[in-house]
């Protein structure tokens, strides 16, 4: 299972605005490079990124090859409610990968 | 003549024998290369036909967004970018989608991203690829079913997506 970082903060006032990262090891194939004998090497992409906040998906990312290798990304939400904010990760050859973070809203 | 242990013969041999080869390491070569197939770059019109790919007929203003990427980056294998959009973020007045085309690269899309009211804040950061000197365009789709847009020149001295290992 590929390495994921993701930062949530753990506790957040009713209503702040706070600021979710998420990373992933991915290398991210292009599908547009070949070797000295002109073979392509064939494309391993992350092609999705969802983040839902209590099952509610706040953010969805569409990924192409031109997303750097360990695809970041960095927004934010509204802190609403106590709960769980969970990442999942998709793509070429059966990529999947998840994530949760915890955080108290008081 | 000096014998050379490493490469197990001595340079007038190898410089004979490859003049004795030459016809077929041409031949080689002629084979060789057109095999290396660059793939086709985007270029400016095929961003524009992908953007109306993506969004359709609308018009799209200038404004409201704000892209921020480095003028000048060394390697373009990885490019932070960063795109806000002014907006207030509320049920009947905000961003719902943003997206990101370059020029050159080999394909014209580079991240589409949505996001809703609960977002309180329509800013998205993430790492790319350039492959080429070129401008890249961030389009933010508000939900009054407005498009806005920036687009920002990036000098890039090493690039990215297509090198060959």
């Amino acid at each position: 299972m590929a390495r994921a970082i993701v930062n949530v903060p753990p506790k957040a006032r009713r209503g702040e605005i706070i600021e979710i990262k998420a990373l992933i090891q991915h290398e991210m194939e292009t599908g547009f490079r070949v070797d000295n004998m002109g073979r392509v090497f064939p494309r391993d992409i992350i092609t999705d990124f969802i983040c839902k906040y209590n099952d509610e998906e706040i953010f969805r990312a569409e990924l192409f090859p031109a997303i750097a290798a360990n695809p970041f990304f960095s927004f934010f939400t509204t802190a609403i409610e106590s709960g769980t904010v969970t990442f999942e990760w998709s793509g070429d050859n059966g990529f999947s990968a998840t994530a949760s973070r915890n955080i108290a809203v008081e | 003549m000096r014998y050379n242990p490493i490469a197990g013969s001595t340079r007038r041999r190898f410089l004979t024998d490859a003049a004795a080869g030459t016809g077929l390491v041409a031949a080689d070569l002629g084979l060789g290369l057109p095999l290396i197939v660059r793939p086709a770059a985007a270029t400016p019109d095929t961003m524009r036909a992908a953007i109306r790919n993506v969004i359709g007929e609308a018009p799209v203003r200038k404004g409201k967004v704000k892209l921020d990427i480095p003028p000048l980056v060394e390697s373009g294998n990885t490019v932070s970018l960063s795109v806000s959009v002014e907006s207030p973020m509320t049920a009947d007045d905000h961003v719902k989608a943003i997206h990101v085309f370059n020029e050159k690269n080999p394909l014209p899309n580079v991240v589409g991203i949505r996001l809703g009211p609960r977002a309180g804040r329509a800013t998205l950061a993430t790492r790319i690829r350039l492959a080429d000197s070129q401008t890249v365009t961030a389009i933010a789709e508000l939900s009054d079913g407005s498009f806005w847009s920036d687009s920002v020149s990036v000098i890039v001295t090493l690039p990215a997506c297509v090198e060959t290992l």
